[in-house]
């Protein structure tokens, strides 16, 4: 669960960006998105190209032992004292909250609940560390938000987005009904159960459907994959986006003015 | 529901999850009585803790119930103690089989042939009703929802509300061939049919059974939250009452029942305060008119001994039964108690049930869960029921050497595939080359994609491999 008071650092001049895996094989323009928006406000981005990925699946699996040798090789990557950013809340809750029980009597352990504290989900980063402010500069539209249940419950940086969002003059932010309940992700979940998670995303998607936009933002790649890929699937008018990519885009970074 | 809902919820056949999760999940009455009881107790339960700081209330609830579990054993005894110098007998029990004939025996020398049972989850954890008819014994439900339940020879769906699954017409159609009452869609008429039929029953019922929702150490006292009446009568009519309850409701005294019966009314159904709050503190007195001449408690164990030598899965036992969990529930709301196939259904059931039956019975519970989090965000005793879930399934597959598994059938999920398949992952994500090595080998063989992956595709499209992962994009721009 979120901490209570949450102790935001001052702001940087140098981060380490832990790209995730997903990000790295299927959405690196939302990684992109994501260095590019840092670096706008100033700070230098540092990427350990020796990162893989932070160990979650295998642990949620039950994979412990597989876990903890994946998350290992990430511990030492992070060698000065500069904030963790992270695109995801799911990657980012794996690092935060779990690394410091998964280390627990090993060599590792002071190291590992180092590390975890300077974990910060990214969008969280930007509107409470850097302070950012966004200026719209694309058309008028409507957009829902998913935000991931780590974002949400591990991370507790649910009011994020939506600030962040709120920032931009010409997007209509629209919620759509039970926002705060699982679009049926889960990692491994959507796999061993693909009847209940299917049945999690449908509604996910009737309920974005129903808020009127056509588009939605959301702040994790598995959520992403999963609503855009039943939208897409089932011919609903619902098309997804990393919420990184979508505020670059807005604020005249990409290739247009527009999203 | 399927026939194996309905029977022996202990023994089922751990494949049928995903058959019985196929049924609910297409029928629409299913889906359409749970989403909407759900998400009316969601509500409910919201506006109960308005005004009120409900952080601080769950921090009290939780320390309440620590501080009970830290000193459980002491307070057993002392419960025992202040039980008995209050005309209660207590009666200890290893397991359900061994609480069922406690009871049978507490019936047999009363030469007691009818028992009016109020609601417990316990009893249905033993099996209570089965037992006793198989020993000539008629046990009657009188909470109105397991009355229905019973009649249709089913078993909860919920542990608060237990015929949830059911809606007026069907409630009317059971109520009409088992009772001959008329076929009504009016719930005034239907519950005033049932209540009739009760009250004929605990007039004549030789003993009452009852569940507990807190034991009070200190004054031994039993509490029971209820809000039909028939707890009241059924621990009041008739001349003998028996209450069963798990060893781990005891707390240290009337204070810590405040903080606990504020956190589950409000938490469970939404309300204030239930309409009957009872405290039973031994049977009729000389004085007294009213009352039973014997009270009993059953303290029953049932694995709760072993789940409270760990000091992470203890957190379990903190349970008060809310249900906000299952309430809350993306996957419960969707395929309903009886698809579990356990007493308990929902996160609580997940965390609870591999303890009683074992993570070789039970391995298809840990994973049943998207790990969302919403049970352990509303639990009001603050229970880190995702992370709970997490260590269970460690435990169903052997998965942490340096942390040996212990719940009883651990290791039952293991399947050499799919370790070889983690194993596999683990030696890449290990190794920084190998894995730039390898998703730059997907990115450029993306075409190969499967277009079918499974349970995924199913019901969406797979995700598109980029052409040049985020690695190679950032090691081009120098990063």
């Amino acid at each position: 669960m979120a901490d209570p008071i949450k102790l935001y650092p001052p702001k940087p001049s140098k981060v380490y960006f832990f790209g995730t895996c997903l990000v790295d094989m299927f959405y690196p323009d939302a990684g992109m998105a994501g260095i590019q928006l840092l670096e706008r406000e100033g700070i230098e981005v540092i990427f350990p190209q020796d990162q893989t990925c932070c160990g979650q699946p295998a642990f949620t699996s039950g994979y412990h032992d597989e876990a903890r040798a994946v998350a290992k090789a990430q511990l030492g990557l992070f060698p000065e004292d500069y904030p963790i950013v992270v695109p995801s809340g799911s990657c980012g809750g794996m690092m935060r909250k779990h690394y410091p029980g998964l280390f627990k009597d090993t060599e590792d352990e002071i190291l590992a609940a180092e590390v975890a504290g300077r974990v910060w989900e990214l969008t969280d980063f930007l509107l409470n560390v850097c302070h950012i402010k966004l200026t719209d500069k694309g058309e008028p539209t409507t957009v829902a938000m998913h935000t991931s249940c780590s974002a949400r419950r591990e991370m507790g940086v649910a009011e994020v987005g939506p600030k962040l969002l709120g920032q931009l003059d010409n997007v209509n932010l629209v919620e759509q009904v039970r926002a705060e309940e699982c679009c049926g992700f889960g990692g491994t979940f959507a796999i061993r159960h693909p009847e209940i998670s299917g049945a999690m995303v449908s509604e996910k998607v009737d309920a974005l459907v129903d808020t009127g936009a056509r588009d939605f933002v959301t702040t994790d790649c598995g959520c992403l994959m999963n609503i855009h890929g039943y939208a897409e699937k089932n011919r609903k008018a619902m098309s997804g986006q990393h919420i990184l990519s979508f505020l670059w885009n807005r604020t005249g970074g990409g290739k247009g003015e527009q999203s | 529901m399927s026939e194996t809902a309905q029977h022996s919820p202990h023994h089922i056949d751990v494949k049928e999850f995903h058959p019985r999760a196929h049924e609910a999940l297409h029928n629409p009455q299913i889906r359409h009585n749970f989403r909407k009881a759900m998400d009316g107790l969601m509500t409910k339960r919201k506006s109960a803790f308005e005004g009120w700081d409900l952080e601080s209330l769950r921090d009290l609830g939780a320390n309440v119930r620590l501080r009970a579990l830290a000193n459980l054993p002491d307070l057993l005894e002392q419960l025992e103690k202040k039980l008995t110098e209050n005309g209660i007998k207590v009666h200890w029990a290893v397991d359900g089989d061994e609480a069922c004939r406690i009871v049978r025996d507490i019936c047999k020398a009363r030469d007691a042939k009818t028992v009016i049972k109020g609601k417990s989850m316990v009893s249905e954890e033993m099996e209570l009703n089965k037992y006793l008819e198989e020993h000539g014994i008629e046990a009657l439900e009188s909470d109105l929802g397991e009355y229905i339940v019973q009649l249709a020879g089913e078993t909860p769906s919920h542990i608060i509300m237990p015929a949830i699954h059911k809606n007026t017409g069907e409630i009317s159609q059971l109520l009409h061939d088992k009772t001959g009452t008329d076929l009504s869609n009016d719930v005034e008429y239907l519950t005033a049919e049932a209540r009739l039929q009760l009250r004929e029953k605990f007039m004549n019922a030789d003993v009452g059974v009852s569940g507990v929702n807190f034991a009070v150490a200190e004054t031994g006292t039993l509490c029971l939250v209820e809000n039909e009446g028939n707890g009241r009568m059924t621990t009041t009519v008739p001349k003998c009452h028996i209450a069963v309850t798990g060893i781990e409701k005891v707390v240290p005294n009337l204070e810590d029942v405040t903080a606990l019966l504020a956190l589950l009314t409000r938490s469970a159904t939404g309300q204030h305060i239930t309409t009957y709050f009872n405290m039973i503190s031994g049977p009729r007195k000389a004085e007294e008119l009213d009352g039973p001449d014997e009270v009993h408690v059953v303290l029953v164990d049932n694995g709760r001994s072993s789940i409270y030598q760990d000091d992470e899965l203890l957190d379990t036992l903190r349970c008060i039964r809310c249900g906000a969990c299952m309430n809350h529930c993306p996957v419960y709301t969707r395929v309903g108690g009886h698809t579990y196939g356990t007493t308990y259904p929902g996160p609580i059931g997940k965390i609870l049930m591999p303890h009683l039956i074992g993570l070789d019975e039970g391995r298809h519970l840990p994973s049943a869960s998207s790990l969302c989090g919403a049970c352990g965000e509303v639990c009001p005793v603050k229970i880190p029921i995702p992370d709970l879930l997490v260590r269970l399934r460690q435990e169903s597959v052997d998965g942490d050497k340096l942390h040996p598994a212990k719940v009883r059938g651990h290791g039952a999920k293991r399947n050499a595939l799919e370790a070889m398949i983690w194993k596999g992952w683990s030696w890449m994500h290990a190794r920084p080359g190998a894995y730039r090595f390898g998703t730059n080998m997907a990115a450029r063989l993306r075409k190969l994609q499967p277009g079918q992956m499974g349970g995924w595709t199913q019901f969406r499209t797979s995700p598109k491999l980029a052409p040049k992962t985020f690695h190679e994009t950032l090691k081009e721009r120098g990063q």
